[in-house]
């Protein structure tokens, strides 16, 4: 008798998501708080163009080191004159993409190799696994650093580099679901209909493994802000001039001892951002966890 | 003797849900002398392992006897606290449960668990459980035992860790043993060793147990005397013989007669129970069997029986009660 | 014709109604044991381990054995969800196990299976009507959505479920409604042949007698063919005309289901009838009772020569040396496996 595991088999399907959010938000009001945040993050990236005070290349000496809370400064400005806040808001303009580009990169081909892997088995899951395994055997930021310097320090660059360090995770992830999916009798009732393995991909094992792929995605943006921070803090992210939080703080961390908050600003922005993102993902975790759930 | 060694007067334990309240056992009352086998048989939702769960207060923790007594040994069991119930737990009450496969923990060595109630209880060493729980692997059957207390559970098989569970069970010499479907999980020629074993532990030391299934066969094989429930309700209660011979309550009776007989040489079609087992959060109004019932009246819908005598066992239903024999409706076969 | 095809009669161009629907020829089926960091394979499961059956049109052949006895594997192997290892399955004359995919695709119209876990068994992120229509969309029968649509809502109404549930979840109903909805399913390609396994183990005892009903009740109506898995005896008997007993990947006893439980043959069966509990207390305390001792034997490294001669009351030294055929004992078509029968 198969034993169904408890992450997917007791799921309740997503029937239309705009009623699903709605309940999930009445019984699990952190996941509401946490989407807030995330949503107010992309509004603020998308908005800064119209919502930023002064322009945030804009070098003006005289009004250099300005403490925040000065006027028309909110956050004051850096060792050029600039805006901080506007400097801050447009970093979110950087941050935010690459999240987004290097998760969907790591998640479709980690998706992939995971499916293929975990479908097919055999010769493929062999080869594919050690494949992974050579890209687990690197610390992460160490292997994007490498790839990034590899092929050239831009931002371009650094969205691949955080994306091939992210498909490791991905591969693993799914390709463990499809091996519990695989087990479950309603698959195999499906092949004795006579149905094709894409139709099975499609139809019955990708709409099994939203959720707790959704989970890893809200945690992997995290990941990906501060990894996209760290390559630019070094270099070989987000070139000058374009503000970024991670050059920001790199050039911050000469001032700490007289003007710290150079430095702690755009550290706070960071802090921020991974925060919303891990609480969503950890909200969205508890909530769809069908066993936390009666 | 007028004193019971277990005896369930009026007992109500409630699921407090999320949903709402489930009326797990409602009003519940029977008792078990020394010596016999007691039969509860139901079905899913039928309350009974609420029963015996709260018995040995295992319950969930949504779940609290609200009202009622329950006496052990004459002993008012729903007052003790939990320390005092843990005394009684292992010592005098004992129970085994239906999966064996995962009733015993996977990291300690059978022989060790096995000896455990007796460290636990009794204070005794190590080695001194250890040689119980050799003796007690014999007892139950189990072959080659100094070897066998040395293995890891996984290493059992189905019936042979269901009697390391009774061996755990029997260490301490119990007064009862509550088995909640210990051979469900199990191939019917384990299940025939185990109910057999049962059988005659029982029989050897004037243990009492009460049995807890879903099979009617079992129930007729070892069974002194027979409760059956139904949606937290005892709907029937009396000497198995009789209760076979002459169900007096329409659920009993429509059990009979939709499972298969081996010894049946027709192939006509199973008298069917219609409907679905009841949803505890709704209930209907009245008898709780009603929807179901071939033999409904009209009463049946607004007044929920009391239990009461029918020709020589209880019975809660209105059309035994007032004279009926279901048996006379059986047509040939 | 190939002279093979001659010697056995069969071939898919001269198969006929009359002739036997599923034909089963030394059937394994062997998973390997793995060990090891480099996997490497240390013993074989013999799961099913060279087994022979015959399946007319028509009929309800019952498969019972206790647990690792093969039989599910043997009803998934038929129907080639688990790959045997080696072996002959002719379905209609033709032999599937040398169907290319396209072939067995087509194949799998006129075969179906039901599963035993209600719960398990239908994706949770479909509902009832995608559920009971994916076959049909699979194999294309209904050339408009309205067609299928209708389709499915006959589909539900055969199996006793109201068309109102074709929008619903699995998880909103019950594991016998649940249950209903993979025989609507199974219904779905107006099949032959259904594999039935295990379909009422998982129910509540109550829902049971429904389920068997409608099974009977729909092969009737459209002249199905079961193969029927159970560990119950008592169901399977009730519901089969011919029964197989199975122990440890073989065959060791083929009967009617009458002359089954009358006059068996092999101990195994003997000693499984014994166990069953029949629900009368005079009867039961009556009986005589054959106690086997130990555990079933294991598929991975069964006994030399008779694989029950380990548990068997019977037993002789003749046991241990060579392995009965499933012909040893032969009373019309009443087959069991063993050197010493009940008689």
């Amino acid at each position: 008798m198969s034993t169904a595991p408890a992450l997917i088999a007791t799921q309740a399907p997503i029937r239309q998501t705009r009623i699903h959010l709605l309940e999930l938000g009445r019984t699990h009001p952190r996941v509401i708080l946490a989407g807030s945040l995330v949503l107010l993050l992309f509004l603020v990236a998308l908005l800064a163009p119209f919502i930023s005070p002064h322009d945030p290349i804009a070098v003006n000496a005289d009004n250099a080191y300005l403490p925040p809370l000065s006027p028309s400064h909110l956050l004051g400005t850096d060792e050029l004159g600039r805006d901080l806040f506007s400097r801050v808001l447009w970093g979110a303009r950087v941050s935010l993409p690459v999240a987004f580009v290097a998760v969907a990169v790591g998640l479709v081909a980690g998706g992939v190799i995971g499916l293929i892997s975990g479908y097919f088995g055999g010769v493929f899951d062999l080869l594919l696994m050690r494949l992974i395994d050579a890209l687990l055997a690197f610390p992460a930021l160490i292997l994007a650093i490498a790839i990034v310097a590899a092929l050239g320090p831009d931002l371009r660059n650094a969205m691949i580099a955080i994306g091939i360090v992210a498909i490791p995770v991905y591969a693993r992830l799914v390709r463990a679901l499809v091996l519990q999916l695989k087990q479950m009798e309603f698959i195999a009732a499906t092949r004795s209909l006579g149905a094709t393995p894409m139709r099975i991909i499609l139809r019955h094992l990708i709409p099994n493994l939203l959720n707790p792929v959704i989970v890893q995605v809200s945690l992997s943006a995290g990941f990906a802000i501060l990894a996209e921070a760290t390559l630019s803090f070094l270099g070989l992210g987000a070139q000058v001039p374009t503000p970024d939080w991670g050059q920001m703080i790199n050039t911050g961390a000469t001032f700490l001892a007289n003007d710290p908050w150079l430095a702690i600003v755009p550290g706070a922005a960071i802090s921020v951002t991974v925060f919303s993102f891990n609480l969503l993902g950890d909200s969205l975790r508890d909530a769809l966890d069908p066993r936390l759930r009666s | 003797m007028s004193l019971h060694l277990l005896e369930l007067d009026d007992v109500h334990t409630n699921l407090t849900l999320k949903a709402g309240v489930v009326r797990a056992v409602d009003g519940v009352s029977f008792h078990v002398d020394a010596g016999e086998t007691l039969g509860i048989v139901g079905e899913s939702g039928s309350g009974k392992s609420m029963t015996a769960l709260s018995i040995m207060r295992l319950l969930p923790r949504s779940g609290r006897i609200d009202s009622g007594a329950i006496r052990f040994k004459g002993r008012e069991l729903t007052g003790f606290s939990e320390d005092e119930m843990e005394e009684i737990r292992g010592t005098e009450m004992a129970m085994i449960f239906q999966d064996p496969m995962t009733s015993l923990n996977p990291v300690y060595r059978t022989g060790w668990q096995v000896g455990e109630p007796l460290q636990i209880h009794r204070g005794t060493d190590v080695r001194a459980s250890l040689a119980a729980a050799i003796a007690m692997f014999k007892k139950v059957g189990i072959p080659e035992a100094e070897k066998r207390v040395a293995q890891y559970p996984h290493v059992f098989s189905g019936g042979m860790s269901q009697r390391a569970m009774i061996a755990m069970g029997l260490t301490t010499s119990p007064s009862l043993l509550i088995a909640d479907e210990p051979t469900t999980a199990l191939d019917v020629t384990i299940q025939a060793q185990i109910l057999d074993l049962l059988r005659n532990l029982n029989r050897d030391s004037g243990m009492a147990t009460i049995l807890i299934t879903h099979n009617l066969g079992v129930v007729a094989g070892i069974c002194d005397r027979v409760i059956v429930m139904y949606a937290g309700r005892v709907v029937e209660q009396g000497r198995t013989e009789d209760v076979f011979a002459h169900p007096e309550h329409p659920y009993t009776w429509s059990l009979l007669h939709s499972i298969p007989r081996l010894d049946a040489d027709d192939r006509e079609p199973l008298k069917v129970i219609e409907g679905s087992p009841p949803d505890m959060m709704r209930l209907p109004s009245g008898c709780k069997f009603q929807p179901r019932c071939p033999f409904a009246v009209e009463r049946c819908d607004k007044d929920e029986p009391e239990l009461r005598d029918v020709r020589g066992h209880l019975a809660r239903c209105w059309v035994t009660q007032a004279g009926t024999s279901l048996n006379g409706s059986v047509d040939a076969g | 014709m190939p002279a093979e095809a001659v010697a056995s009669g069969l071939s898919a161009s001269t198969w006929s109604a009359a002739d036997p629907l599923v034909e089963v020829r030394r059937l394994t089926t062997w998973f390997p044991v793995r060990s090891g960091v480099l996997a490497r394979t240390v013993g074989q499961v013999r799961a099913v381990d060279g087994v022979d059956l015959t399946i007319r049109q028509g009929e309800t052949l019952g498969l019972v054995g206790e647990s690792g006895c093969g039989k599910s594997t043997l009803g998934r192997s038929i129907l080639r969800l688990i790959e045997p290892t080696s072996g002959e399955v002719r379905f209609k004359g033709q032999d599937m196990l040398r169907m290319g995919p396209a072939a067995m695709r087509r194949m799998r119209r006129d075969m179906a299976m039901i599963f035993q876990d209600p719960f398990g068994s239908l994706d949770p992120r479909q509902t009832v009507g995608d559920i009971v229509g994916e076959p049909l969309e699979i194999h294309h029968l209904a050339r408009t959505r309205r067609q299928r649509q209708e389709r499915v809502r006959e589909l539900l109404d055969l199996v006793g479920l109201a068309s109102s549930f074709v929008d619903r979840y699995p998880h909103e109903f019950s594991g016998g409604q649940r249950q209903r909805v993979g025989i609507a399913r199974a219904l779905a390609v107006d099949p032959t042949f259904i594999v039935c396994d295990e379909p009422v183990s998982a129910l509540d005892v109550s829902i049971q007698a429904q389920i068997i009903n409608l099974l009977e009740r729909l092969q009737e109506k459209f002249n199905l063919t079961y193969l029927f898995i159970a560990h119950d005896l008592s169901v399977v008997k009730h519901i089969s005309d011919r029964i197989a007993v199975m122990y440890v990947g073989k065959v060791v006893e083929v009967s009617s289901a009458r002359e089954l439980y009358q006059s068996p043959q092999h101990p195994y069966t003997g000693s499984l009838l014994s166990a069953i509990p029949i629900p009368d207390p005079t009867v039961e305390r009556g009986r005589e009772r054959i106690l086997l001792k130990g555990d079933v034997a294991s598929p991975v490294n069964p006994p030399s020569g008779c694989r029950f001669r380990t548990r068997c009351f019977k037993a002789q030294p003749r046991c241990a040396e060579s392995e009965p055929p499933l012909d040893t004992v032969r009373l019309g078509d009443h087959l069991a496996a063993c050197y010493f029968p009940l008689g």
